[in-house]
């Protein structure tokens, strides 16, 4: 765990804010998998279970007008940006009252007031999105920083290349992340490319890369905000690989054994990133147990009730289908 | 209102530089834009009054700047993105299909995706197969898009205008073989609304409904016709979609007759959507069936005869039109 002493001098509702945004993904994930595996919610389920801490410290380091783009993989992202746990439970279950009425499900869901550009449905998607909202930032002369959230098998994509290239000669103020949680979908990051780190990458780009462990919140958090820094100064992107793991399979319903050992999955247990942390508040007097017991059982409550609120939640109307479609 | 005549290339500069200068949100980007002037020379002096940060020269990367727009788009900027020719456009079709195109629906209408992407279409400029193609066919298939097919300078400056106003992403096809075209174009502002026709010749034998460069050879055709007697009107859809379907087939059922002219590839094209959009809604209207012109199914051919025999040309516009069993009228 991080013993810089850096992340001690955090604000102490910051730590208290980071456990609670990671017991409140963790929660939600797990109601995810039980609502799927009910049959309440139709398309597919990636569960972001055992990354928390990536999505988590890098919205820490953020300003509400700064802005994220994100994943498949999305829901941590939304939560830790401040999503609604209702309107996302609703929009999962393909609800009305739900995040986008029932019309983009787990991979397209977003709110713009928040600066959450959308979770994305295609591997990659997210790079131009998060590039053109740098672009935004720069013409209109502000200074707020957009984060793009992407895994390792993204990195392959050819957007990824010429987004961040664009980023770097126009010195956009985007920090793109790397979520190596290790496989893309059933390929490793040892198959699929040639290089240890994604990191090394920012090389060919002229920019900073940065390496951290993924489950050390406090890490991410130090990192990303250095990132951010030199984003926001007008120094350009950032390329920071988080090296991560994804406790379940690539969807709820994918065994995720075909492709990793069972030693290797539970080595990576071992690291959860909410135990470490709460383990460190404890240890360095931030919380004491009871009220860590306290915050669980409220997160849990309040999970409860999302997942009570959209199953509750009318479908949409027929005559809906083909609104929205152009504004 | 004064007019003048100018080419449909400087009606497409002017439009940009009046909409940039009206909106400062408004912004170009695309490969080689600005200190070159773009490789049709359509942007031109615009890096001179705008500078570089708003005509922005991209490197060759269609997907990246494409992409790029789109999150503009999203965020507050209203981009005109140029892609040289629409046969690239491919390179960037996850960024346009994907993404630009289905943004505001799948948020549930939260979304606004302001972005022009202009590119080129047709050939006759032996541009072969990878520089020649008109694929504006494939981005009206798809819900999200808006696609614009300008014809005149006239119609090109007003429908850029309000392409660009537009809020959502609006493919803006114009025809590289026409950018030296000359035609009358009013000094004031003007606006031509997205989803509107335009009749370019009245007539009353005949309906030929032309796109982009095949309204020059729509006209020529109806100029012979009409030596033989046939009076032909030239309808213009501007718009593939927004489509102005009651101008369409208001002119087919006072004609009762229908030729269709594009210059895409013919199979699953341009001509086969309208057809159907006539047959529905002037079937008991018509007196022989619609005959549809449009590239053969070949790709682009680099040879001069070989690319003229693939691209419609007046005569078979013409020949159609005989075909139909037209009664001949001897002119007064």
């Amino acid at each position: 765990m991080d013993e810089s002493g850096t992340c001690a001098q955090l604000e102490r509702s910051t730590l208290v804010w980071m456990l609670r945004k990671m017991l409140e993904i963790r929660e939600f994930e797990l109601a995810v998998s039980d609502v799927y595996k009910r049959g309440l919610m139709p398309g597919l389920a990636h569960l972001y279970v055992g990354e928390e801490a990536i999505a988590v410290g890098a919205c820490a380091a953020l300003r509400p007008t700064d802005r994220i783009t994100s994943t498949h993989r999305g829901h941590g992202h939304c939560i830790a940006k401040g999503g609604n746990l209702k309107l996302m439970m609703a929009e999962l279950m393909g609800r009305a009252p739900g995040y986008c009425g029932g019309k983009g499900g787990s991979m397209h869901i977003a709110d713009l007031d928040l600066g959450i550009l959308g979770a994305n449905g295609v591997v990659g998607g997210g790079f131009g999105l998060a590039t053109g909202s740098g672009l935004t930032a720069r013409l209109q002369g502000r200074d707020d920083v957009t984060l793009c959230f992407f895994g390792d098998g993204a990195s392959n994509q050819g957007i990824f290349h010429e987004s961040i290239n664009l980023a770097s000669i126009w010195k956009l103020p985007v920090v793109y992340i790397c979520e190596n949680n290790q496989y893309g979908i059933s390929m490793s990051q040892a198959r699929s490319t040639n290089i240890r780190d994604i990191a090394q990458r920012a090389q060919a780009y002229g920019i900073p890369g940065m390496v951290v462990d993924g489950n050390d919140v406090l890490a991410v958090h130090r990192t990303i905000t250095e990132a951010v820094t030199h984003a926001r100064a007008g120094d350009g992107p950032v390329l920071v690989e988080c090296k991560t793991y994804r406790w379940f399979g690539h969807h709820v319903g994918d065994p995720g054994s075909e492709y990793r050992t069972n030693d290797e999955v539970e080595e990576w247990k071992k690291r959860c990133p909410i135990e470490r942390y709460r383990r460190w508040l404890v240890e360095n007097g931030v919380m004491e147990q009871p009220a860590i017991d306290a915050l669980v059982a409220s997160v849990q409550q309040e999970v409860k009730e999302a997942v009570a609120f959209a199953e509750n939640s009318p479908f949409p109307e027929r005559s809906e289908v083909t609104t929205n479609v152009y504004a | 209102m004064s007019t003048r005549e100018i080419t449909y290339g400087q009606a497409v500069r002017e439009a940009l530089a009046e909409e940039m200068r009206r909106d400062p949100t408004v912004f170009c980007m695309g490969e080689d834009v600005g200190i070159y002037g773009g490789s049709f020379k359509i942007t031109k002096g615009l890096i001179d009054e705008f500078g570089p940060e708003r005509v922005r020269d991209t490197p060759i990367s269609e997907a990246g700047f494409v992409g790029a727009g789109v999150g503009a788009a999203l965020t507050g900027s209203r981009p005109v993105v140029e892609v040289m020719f629409c046969d690239f456009m491919t390179i960037a079709m996850d960024q346009i299909v994907n993404q630009a195109a289905k943004l505001r629906y799948m948020f549930g209408g939260k979304a606004r995706v302001p972005l022009t992407i202009r590119t080129t279409i047709g050939g006759g400029r032996s541009g072969a197969a990878q520089h020649s193609q008109s694929l504006h066919a494939w981005f009206a298939h798809v819900p999200g898009l808006k696609v614009v097919v300008p014809s005149t300078p006239y119609l090109v400056k007003g429908l850029l205008k309000a392409s660009i106003r537009d809020d959502n992403p609006v493919i803006f096809c114009e025809n590289k073989t026409l950018y030296n075209t000359r035609g009358p174009v009013p000094e004031d502002e003007y606006i031509v609304p997205l989803g509107r026709a335009w009749i370019h010749r009245p007539g009353r034998d005949l309906t030929i409904i032309a796109t982009s460069s095949l309204v020059y050879k729509a006209l020529d055709a109806a100029t012979q016709l009409a030596e033989q007697g046939i009076e032909a009107e030239v309808v213009d859809p501007c718009t593939l979609y927004p489509l102005d379907v009651e101008t369409l087939a208001g002119s087919v059922r006072k004609t009762h007759r229908c030729i269709i002219a594009d210059e895409g590839v013919r199979r699953y094209g341009v001509t086969a959507e309208l057809v159907s959009v006539i047959y529905e809604n002037a079937f008991d209207d018509l007196d022989a069936p619609v005959a549809r012109i449009g590239a053969s199914e070949n790709p682009m051919p680099f040879s001069p005869p070989l690319e003229a025999a693939t691209i419609p040309q007046t005569p078979d516009i013409v020949r159609a039109a005989q075909e139909m069993g037209m009664p001949i009228r001897i002119p007064a």
